[in-house]
């Protein structure tokens, strides 16, 4: 099996003339390193310039908020369950009188916790989030010093209401239908007797 | 009295300018290397210290002097501290002889001369300074009392031994061939007013005494004393903060003026070919004139140091057996042959007489 178109045998042949000189291989290298001079740079200059990603890119969640500004999650843990590497961990509360715009269910999550060094951004506790309250967004989760600091709580977590997050490119109709569905696996969307026999 | 007083201090600013000078172009050096290096890789090269990555010496720099500083308890702390600082301080002293540039007139009539001091004797004076360089390497290597750094001053010191033998034949055919004068400002003289550049009567020695300037500097492909591979970091492997700073600067001041000293006596210096200085020769002062001849020698450094960098980032290091071979059975032989050549053109130029 051939690899590569590169290979070369190697043997043990005297060097010719030219190649003892040395000098005329020096300038034949360094005419080559010269022209990478006008070649284009390889780097992304991170910080200023990002790489593009995917529409679907599964980077740092989100705890999403309704258009009246209350938290959609009311901590029924289908996510930490979902979850395959145990990342999430919540204590419900219940809601007060007078809380009602903070909280839309009347069940909270008080602590809402996700370890970012366990999540695997799998995204399986979106799917499995009854209430459209967690979303993966395309942010980065920012290094830290401190193994502490990535457990993210919610104030990490819950959108800023005059930061509102677009996550609308996580809920394309194909996806809001596949949610309406219960019981289907991903692969059983496009296979129409499937989604006859769920529905 | 007077007239002492007005040398010395003319003497004292020129000492710090090239002081100065010497330790800016050094500090730039390591900026332009990385920045070359980048460019030559599809790379940007620093480019977050400052606009284009500028500051990045000095916070490399002060980096360096804010680092721990170790001096091994088994080393000879004397010798230990008296290698780095060898090793620079002949580096800084290279630069005395050198002519910079042609001298200046000034206000009140003196004649202020860009150049520390022309000795007759300056090419000796450069070789000999140089090779007690050697010492400060092989000291500071041997005080380390780490056998990686025992290896590294033995490789670094034949080297520059082995190298300086053919540098010197090279040198020898080189002063015959430009008048039979060891001052530098002679040399350069030499090359300027419708003389032609040393290179065209001495290519292979130019060749030669490249070849041995980057074994000198310890630079790519001569870079086996500190050959990480190899000996962890060769001669400087013990040391930290700004004595490994001394160590890695004064390799970038012997490539200054290695490289100074290759655009001085093999491509004119601060003199360039007649029809280009016809240009603008008579349109400006005596003065504007010596400082343009400075510009385009600093030009010529620039691209010297430059090249020296290149070749680094192309090839591949030399094996030891392989640089001993080079040194010994074909550079040595060849500046011999080049010395008879020499001898001969110049004798038949008559130029010599037995």
């Amino acid at each position: 099996m051939q690899l590569t178109n590169r290979r070369k045998v190697v043997s043990d042949k005297k060097q010719t003339v030219m190649e003892q000189l040395y000098l005329p291989g020096l300038l034949k290298g360094m005419l080559i390193t010269g022209s990478h001079l006008f070649k284009k740079r390889a780097t992304v200059d991170y910080p200023d310039e990002k790489r593009p990603i995917a529409p679907i890119y599964r980077g740092l969640h989100v705890l999403k908020r309704d258009d009246n500004g209350a938290e959609r999650c009311t901590s029924c843990g289908m996510c930490a369950v979902a979850c395959p590497a145990e990342a999430i961990t919540m204590e419900s509360g219940e809601r007060k009188k007078g809380e009602e715009h903070l909280y839309r269910e009347e069940k909270y999550a008080k602590i809402y916790e996700i370890n970012m060094l366990r999540c695997i951004f799998c995204g399986l506790c979106e799917e499995a989030c009854p209430k459209e309250a967690i979303f993966l967004t395309d942010r980065l989760v920012d290094a830290e010093y401190e193994r502490d600091d990535f457990i993210y709580g919610k104030d990490k977590l819950v959108e800023k209401m005059d930061q509102r997050i677009d996550v609308t490119k996580r809920q394309t109709p194909e996806v809001l239908e596949f949610k309406k569905i219960k019981g289907l696996k991903h692969n059983e969307l496009h296979d129409p007797k499937k989604l006859k026999d769920k529905h | 009295m007077l007239v002492i007083w007005s040398f010395i201090i003319y003497k004292a600013i020129m000492c710090v300018a090239v002081f100065a000078v010497s330790l800016a172009i050094a500090a730039y050096s390591t900026w332009w290397e990385r920045k070359f290096a980048g460019w030559l890789q599809d790379r940007y090269g620093p480019k977050r210290a400052g606009p284009f990555g500028l500051f990045q010496p000095l916070a490399d720099g002060g980096k360096l002097f804010f680092k721990e500083e170790i001096i091994p308890n088994v080393s000879n702390k004397f010798l230990f501290i008296l290698g780095p600082s060898l090793v620079m301080i002949t580096a800084l002293m290279t630069g005395a002889v050198i002519p910079w540039g042609r001298p200046l007139h000034l206000n009140n009539g003196d004649i202020f001369a860009l150049q520390i001091t022309d000795l007759n004797i300056g090419f000796l004076y450069l070789l000999g300074v140089v090779s007690v360089g050697v010492y400060g390497i092989m000291i500071g290597g041997w005080a380390s009392n780490n056998k990686y750094a025992l290896l590294g001053a033995i490789r670094a010191s034949s080297q520059m031994i082995s190298y300086e033998v053919a540098m010197g034949l090279a040198v020898i055919a080189l002063v015959i061939s430009s008048g039979g004068s060891l001052s530098l400002t002679d040399i350069y003289e030499s090359q300027g007013d419708g003389g032609l550049a040393n290179v065209c009567w001495q290519p292979l020695g130019f060749i030669i005494f490249f070849v041995c300037a980057l074994a000198e500097t310890n630079r790519a492909p001569f870079d086996l004393p500190e050959c990480e591979a190899e000996l962890v970091g060769g001669y400087h492997t013990e040391y930290s903060s700004m004595k490994l700073g001394l160590f890695l600067f004064a390799e970038y001041i012997n490539m200054f003026i290695s490289s100074a000293i290759m655009a001085g006596v093999y491509f004119g210096g601060y003199n360039m070919p007649e029809w280009f200085e016809n240009l603008y020769r008579s349109h400006v002062s005596l003065d504007t004139f010596a400082i343009i001849g400075m510009a385009c020698y600093v030009t010529k450094i620039f691209i010297f140091i430059s090249v020296f960098m290149w070749i680094r980032w192309t090839i591949p290091r030399f094996r030891y057996d392989q640089l001993m071979n080079l040194g010994w059975k074909i550079l040595i032989p060849l500046s011999l042959l080049n010395l008879a050549l020499t001898v001969g053109v110049e004798f038949l130029r008559g130029n010599i007489t037995i």
